[in-house]
Parts: structure tokens; sequence; C-alpha cells
């Protein structure tokens, strides 16, 4: 099956979720293990299928706007590795006051923007401001509210007071662009401090990243890199077969990777995702306020299977929300595991001997439609009728999303972290457990990551023993590259592509 | 003739008002709201309005139909939603892609077709009319982006003489490249679109050959090549010249599917992009755009065959001259 996943069409999660979760991708800081001899002059170029809509992350860019230029073009104070840890990065340090109120960074030296200018606090209260500003449309908005207010006692330093403590904060600023507070037309053009400045912009076609010479870092080890758009998974990859690109960043096609392993001009690696593909219970809605009736829906898909038709053995099968790279991973898959027999027992006990019949609201793009199919025919064999509603990403967004109108939904959520949402009684699938709710807020305001850890990884047991949603399979992340190629990140998530390591043998 | 001119104008301009009116309204009518596209997930009631606000959308119908109209009136084609970029040199940028496909496929096309046509009446009860004629019939049932693919596969990914797809990103500045990125989709077009010129370019030679006129002409001395010079091919031509007109309208609007399949970033792909993201100015400037091209299209089709016949300069414009 071919799966030209998420093209345009997939709106609501690519322009709504996924720009917003998406964006909360983990790092490509684990990249491929680099080879001897590299031209140091090389272009290389790079596949996607992710075009950015603008070059502004706060101005509704989209995903592609972060696989492009976020580590590349733009840094933060942090930078995250591949293990979900946090590194620094235009900050050479910080301290917490006691309280865990105040933040006070201080500036690395010698770092300048590629118009030349020497980044202070200013630019950083700027770059701060702009993401929480009212017409932000910035996915780490919400989590950057908690500011209070961000003052700078001098050019190197800067001081952010918190409204409550937040043990995530430096996390979420690994997510904030340092932009030259003097910037504009940040639609089209840039003004960052990465190691590459943008060079040329063609709309529909490509884009263009040129070494700065002034980067106050390790110099690229190449000197261009040009990311090519394409709208369809077999062009990107005909594109690649032909050599008119290095590497695709996301491979959405499993059945054309045959071609790719079987040839030694190829690589095909096979890293970690953070996207979840969700059978999503209404919780507020009958039947599936029961619990008994979401544990036996979730032992009566076989999971494995399911991952095996869609993606051909990649990809992993998943317990709960957390994916593998999340500081609270734990394998649940045991919880709630495929049985049918303990399916027909606890519809049994919930008073539905003799099954159900709902309607399942399906996005109409890939893997959607598939996995709606194959769960109608799983849910089946134990009595209970699905009836399968395909509606667009748009209708997803209003019917499901804002007027929580539905009794379940398949969706993917792509966001490292975002096992939270299930401490919000207002989110979408209205899953409302006080204790939950009481653990992710605590957890947020614990004064270690070692607490945050242990509390959510309550939260992940809890959610997965209740079955909250049904989490199906976590989506593989392939990488497929010319062998010349080295130094790439396997992991590059959805969003993240560091760019700035790649060797072109 | 400058009556008919005036009056062909007219009604040029009042199609494109109404079209432009009719565009609007439908655009209006899908389900969907942009201001979705523009706000992020746990976006406040608020964020909406206000994202609302910003494109204009919260405004009465009238309002934003004529804010748009004024805008084109002084040829600004306005600013997208998404992106906040201005509309114009977008469309202008994938006109430099569109164009030279659209009129090179038209013109290979034609250059294929009106030949093989006439051989395929001329010589129908020989083995290679027919085959024409087979072959035609098999072309109009073949999928453009099936053909797109497997031509992919010969001149591409096999032989790799060509480019399996995309544009230079610095455009028309090395032509040799761009024209290299544009030969297999070019190709990919012109063959679908010869398949059924034709079959068309056959039946109209098929009339002229049956015809008493060409009959009476050879009666009276002409050899057939002088009969057919004569009369045969400005009676045949009449019918062929409004379906060229309607084919190459059809293409510039079809070319969405040859652009996907050879990741060109032309016309096509643009409106494809902006029905996604509701990105009614951008869907607006294409369809305008489009909409204008093809009026055009028609306007020149109906010129030539008049030129090309007396009878229907008197006929269409009532007798006047």
């Amino acid at each position: 099956m071919n799966l030209p996943k998420k093209p345009l069409s997939a709106g609501v999660l690519t322009v709504a979720l996924a720009v917003t979760l998406a964006a909360c991708g983990g790092s490509g800081d684990n990249s491929s293990s680099g080879s001897g001899a590299y031209d140091k002059n090389a272009t290389v170029n790079i596949g996607s299928l992710y075009e950015p809509q603008n070059l502004d992350n706060t101005g509704g860019g989209g995903q592609g706007v972060t696989e492009a230029l976020n580590g590349n073009v733009y840094e933060g104070l942090f930078k995250l590795t591949d293990d979900g840890k946090v590194e620094n990065l235009l900050a050479k340090d910080y301290k917490v006051s006691g309280d865990g109120l105040t933040y006070t960074f201080t500036l690395r030296d010698g770092v300048k923007f590629h118009s030349g200018k020497a980044l202070t606090s200013k630019d950083v209260k700027y770059s701060l401001e702009k993401v929480i500003a009212p017409d932000s449309q910035s996915a780490r908005k919400s989590n950057l509210e908690v500011i209070k207010s961000v003052d700078t006692p001098d050019a190197k330093s800067v001081k952010v007071t918190l409204k409550q403590k937040s043990i995530s904060f430096v996390y979420n600023l690994s997510y904030v662009w340092i932009i030259n507070d003097q910037a504009k037309n940040l639609k089209t053009t840039e003004d960052g401090t990465g190691p590459y400045k943008l060079g040329k912009w063609t709309r529909g076609s490509a884009l263009s990243l040129d070494r700065f010479p002034g980067y106050w870092g390790t110099a690229a080890t190449n000197k261009q890199v040009v990311l090519h758009y394409y709208k369809d998974a077999t062009a990107l990859n005909n594109a690649l077969m032909t050599n008119a690109v290095d590497v695709v960043t996301s491979e959405q096609s499993p059945d054309a990777l045959d071609q790719f392993k079987s040839n030694q001009s190829y690589k095909v690696n096979d890293g970690n995702s953070t996207t979840k593909l969700l059978l999503a219970f209404n919780d507020k809605a009958k039947p599936f306020t029961d619990v008994r009736v979401r544990k036996a829906v979730s032992s009566a898909i076989d999971d494995k299977k399911l991952l095996e038709s869609v993606w051909g053995g990649y990809g992993k099968e998943i317990g709960s929300m957390v994916p593998p790279t999340d500081p609270w991973y734990e394998d649940l898959t045991k919880v709630n595991a495929y049985d049918p027999t303990e399916a027909r027992k606890l519809l049994k006990e919930a008073g539905y001997a003799k099954g159900f019949s709902f309607t399942l609201d399906t996005p109409n793009y890939d893997p959607h439609p598939t996995a709606a199919t194959f769960i109608k025919s799983q849910l089946a064999k134990v009595g209970i009728t699905v009836k399968i509603n395909t509606i667009t990403p748009d209708e997803w967004y209003t019917k499901v999303y804002k007027n929580h109108d539905f009794s379940a939904t398949l969706q993917e959520h792509v966001n490292d972290r975002d096992l939270v949402w299930y401490g919000n009684p207002d989110f979408y699938w209205g899953y409302d457990n006080k204790q939950v709710t009481k653990w992710v807020e605590d957890a947020e305001k614990a004064s270690s990551t070692g607490a945050q850890t242990d509390l959510l990884k309550k939260v992940n047991r809890k959610t997965a023993e209740d079955a909250a949603s049904d989490w199906l399979y976590l989506y593989p992340q392939i990488v497929v590259a010319s062998s010349k190629l080295s130094g790439y990140p396997v992991n590059g998530l959805n969003s993240q592509f560091f760019a700035y390591d790649i060797k072109k043998g | 003739m400058t009556g008919y001119l005036l009056r062909r104008l007219a009604f040029l301009v009042v199609s494109l008002v109404l079209a432009s009116v009719v565009l609007f309204v439908l655009l209006r009518m899908l389900p969907g709201d942009p201001a979705n596209a523009l706000t992020s997930v746990g976006a406040s009631p608020e964020q909406i309005a206000a994202a609302r606000h910003s494109i204009g959308s919260d405004k009465p119908l009238p309002e934003q139909f004529t804010h748009w109209a004024g805008q084109l009136a002084t040829g600004d084609l306005g600013t997208s939603f998404v992106s906040s970029l201005p509309v114009g040199p977008e469309v202008t940028q994938r006109l430099s892609v569109t164009v030279p496909l659209t009129l090179s496929a038209f013109v290979l096309a034609v250059l294929i077709a009106v030949p093989a046509g006439f051989v395929a009446a001329y010589k129908r009860r020989t083995w290679y009319g027919a085959l024409l004629s087979g072959v035609s019939q098999l072309g109009i049932a073949v999928p453009v982006f099936w053909l797109g693919m497997i031509l992919i596969a010969v001149f591409a990914l096999n032989a790799g003489w060509l480019p399996s797809g995309g544009f230079p990103q610095d455009g028309w500045s090395d032509p040799a490249q761009a024209i290299r990125s544009l030969v297999l989709p070019v190709v990919t077009i012109a063959l679908v679109m010869s398949a059924s010129l034709i079959r068309y370019v056959r039946s109209a030679t098929l009339d002229v050959l049956d015809s008493d006129y060409l009959r009476t002409s050879r009666a009276l001395g002409s050899s057939f090549g002088q009969a057919m010079w004569r009369h045969g091919l400005r009676n045949a031509s009449v019918p062929v010249i409004s379906i060229l007109g309607i084919e190459l309208a059809s293409t510039l609007l079809g070319a969405v599917v040859v652009e996907s399949v050879y990741a060109l970033p032309g016309l096509g792909s643009l409106l494809a992009t902006g029905i996604a993201q509701h990105d009614y100015p951008v869907i607006q400037g294409v369809l305008f755009v489009s909409t204008l091209a093809v009026l055009l299209i028609g306007f020149a089709a109906d010129l030539v065959q008049r030129i090309v016949d007396p009878r229907l300069r008197h006929r269409l414009s009532g007798g006047a001259r």
C-alpha cells in the first residue's frame, strides 16, 4: 500500500496540531556515523514533503519551517538532544532561584546574527515576547504563557520571572528561536544565529541555505543545503532514485523501501519517531464512559497485525501515549494487550454481551482509512459494529477537536511529551480523572526532573490501565539517504532536521 | 468586424465579472473555516475571532467581495491568508512554468495530431490507418498520471536521460536546465492530448473527403492535393479549431495532475495547496487568472475560425462588417 501520508490536505493535524505538536519533535542529534573523506564544499540536496508556508514559526509557518530552519538558521537558548535531554546552545549557563520562579540566563560570547549584529539580551527578550504575543501562532505559546516578565539586567544576562513553577520551562525554551530584535519581514527573510543563512526560497519548489562564515560555533561540514519540496511521495522517491536529492527526511511510503534496501547506493535508517496513531474514544460519551468498554475495544484489536499491514514491519507497538524517547517511558504494551476472549468477557460485564455499534470518525488521508477498516473487522469478531464516517481534516478539527461531537475517532499525534494532555479534562477526548490531573499539575511544579518523571510515570500507567485511548502503534521514522552521505540525523522526528553535520563523500 | 470585436470584448468582460462572483460565492459556501489554518491547538474563541478579523473573513460577504474586486481592478490579486505573501507575484512565478509547459505540449500535440489524423482518415482502409485510429482510441483511455509514471520509469529511472521531476530553483536563468525538466511533462500532456485530437482531425477530414465540393473540384480537373489545399483543409480546420481551443484551455486547468507527478511548481500545484489550506485569496487568484486565460483562448479560437471561414463572419456578426 502506498502511503503518501499527510500531504497538504492533512490540514488539521499538519496545520493545526502538527504545527503545534509536531514542533515538539525530538532532536536529531544522534547522527549517523561520519565517514572519513568528504567534500567540504558540497551541496547537499534534501527531499521533503513539508514545504514551509512562510518562514516565521510564530506566524503560521508550519511544520516545514521547523524542519528547514530550526537549528540550521535559527538557534534557541537550548537544544534538545536525541535522548530528550536539554543542552545549552546560545545560553552559556543559567541559574534558577530557590522558589523556582526566576531563571537567569547568561548568553554565550561572540554570537553574531547573519546581518552582522552581535547577540544581546534584548534580542532574547524580543524573541520570547514574540512567542507569547497576542498574534503569535507559535506552537509553544500556551507553554510559555507561564512567563510573567523578561528583564535584561545587562547585555549578556536575561532574567525571566514565571507566574508559577514550570519544570519544563528550559525544555520548552529549546523551541524558541532567538531572532534579531531589529529584523523585519520574517515571513520571507530571516536573521538568526545558526550555521546557515538563508540563500533563496522559491515557493513551491526549493529553499537553499548557505554556510554562514561568521558562525560562532563549529562551521557546517557542507557549503550549501537545498531543500527540495514534493507533494507526492512517489515523486520524492523518484528524485532520490535519480540522484536529484541525496536524502529524504521522512519516508512515508513503505512499499518504496525495497528498491532502496536492495540497492548498495542507498541506506535505509530506521529511527525513532514520536508519532502515535490513536483510536481516541470520547470518554464522556456512552458507551465509552465505561472503562470496561474501552478496555474491551483495546483488547479486541491486534495492533501488531495492523502495524504489519500498514508499515510492513517498521514501527513499534506502543502501550500508552509515551514514546521511548520521553523520559517517563515504560513498556506498557502488556496492559490491555490483544485478547479477544478477555474483550468478550469485559463487554459482558459492562452489559454489552450482544455488543454495540458506534461511529468512527476517520480522517480521509492515509493511514486512517486503512486502520479504520482493519478496526471494523477486528471489532466485528467480538460483536461490535463500527460505522466508518470519513471526514476531511477540516471537519475533524471542527467536529471532533472543537465541538467534541463524536464517539470515537482516529488521529495521529506527532508530539513528544504529549502525555500531559490526559491531565486536561477539556481536551477533545474528554478523559477526566482528578488524580491524573493533579499528578500532571504537580509534575509541572516539581522541583526536580526526577520528581517530574516519577509523577508522569504514574500518569502513564494510570491512563494505560484506564484505556483512556487505544494507542495503536508508534510510527517509524525512516530516513533514506545516498550511501555517499553521512552525518545526517536519523531520528529527525517530525520537524527537526539538522543539516550542519552532513558530509557528502 | 470592429462591431463584432467590441461585442465580443463586452461579452468577455461580463463573463469574467459573472465568473468572479460565482467563484467568490461558491468558495465561501464550502465547509471549513480558514481561521482554523491560522490558529493552533487550544486556540480560544477570541484567538479564532482575532484570526478571522485579521484576514477579514468576519466581514459581510458583499463587503469582502467589493474589497477583493477593488483590489483586482488595480491589478492586485490580494494577500495569502496563510503565508501573508502577495498572491500576484506568486501566480506570475507559477505561470513561468505552466505557460511554457502547456503551450509546448499544445504545439507538439497539434504537430502529431494533424498529420496523424489526416492519414488515419485518408488511409483508413490501410493497416496503418487503422492502427493510428486504434492507438488514438487507446490513448484517450490512458490516464495522464499513469503515462507520466511510465515515462518517468523508462526515461528517468532506467535510462537516466532526463530528470524525473522538479524544476530548477533559479527558474529560467539556465534555460537548458529548465527545458530538460519540462521535456517529459510536455511529452506526457502532448501524447494524451494528441490522442483525442487525432480523432477529431480524422472525423473532420472524413467529412471533407466525402463532401460534394471536393468531388466537384476533382471533377473539374483538380488533383486531390489541389482540391484538398483549396477547399478541403479550410473546411476541415473549422471544427478542429474550436476543439483546439477547448483542449488548450482544459490542459491549462488540468496541468495540476502532471505538475504533481513531475513535482513542478506550476499554477496547478499552487491551486492544490491553496485549496488544502482554505487560502481563499490564493484560490481566487489562480482561478481568476485561469478563467481569464480560458476566455481569451475561446476568443482567439473564435477569431481564427472567422478568419478561416468567411461564412462565420456573416452568421455570427449578423452580417455586420
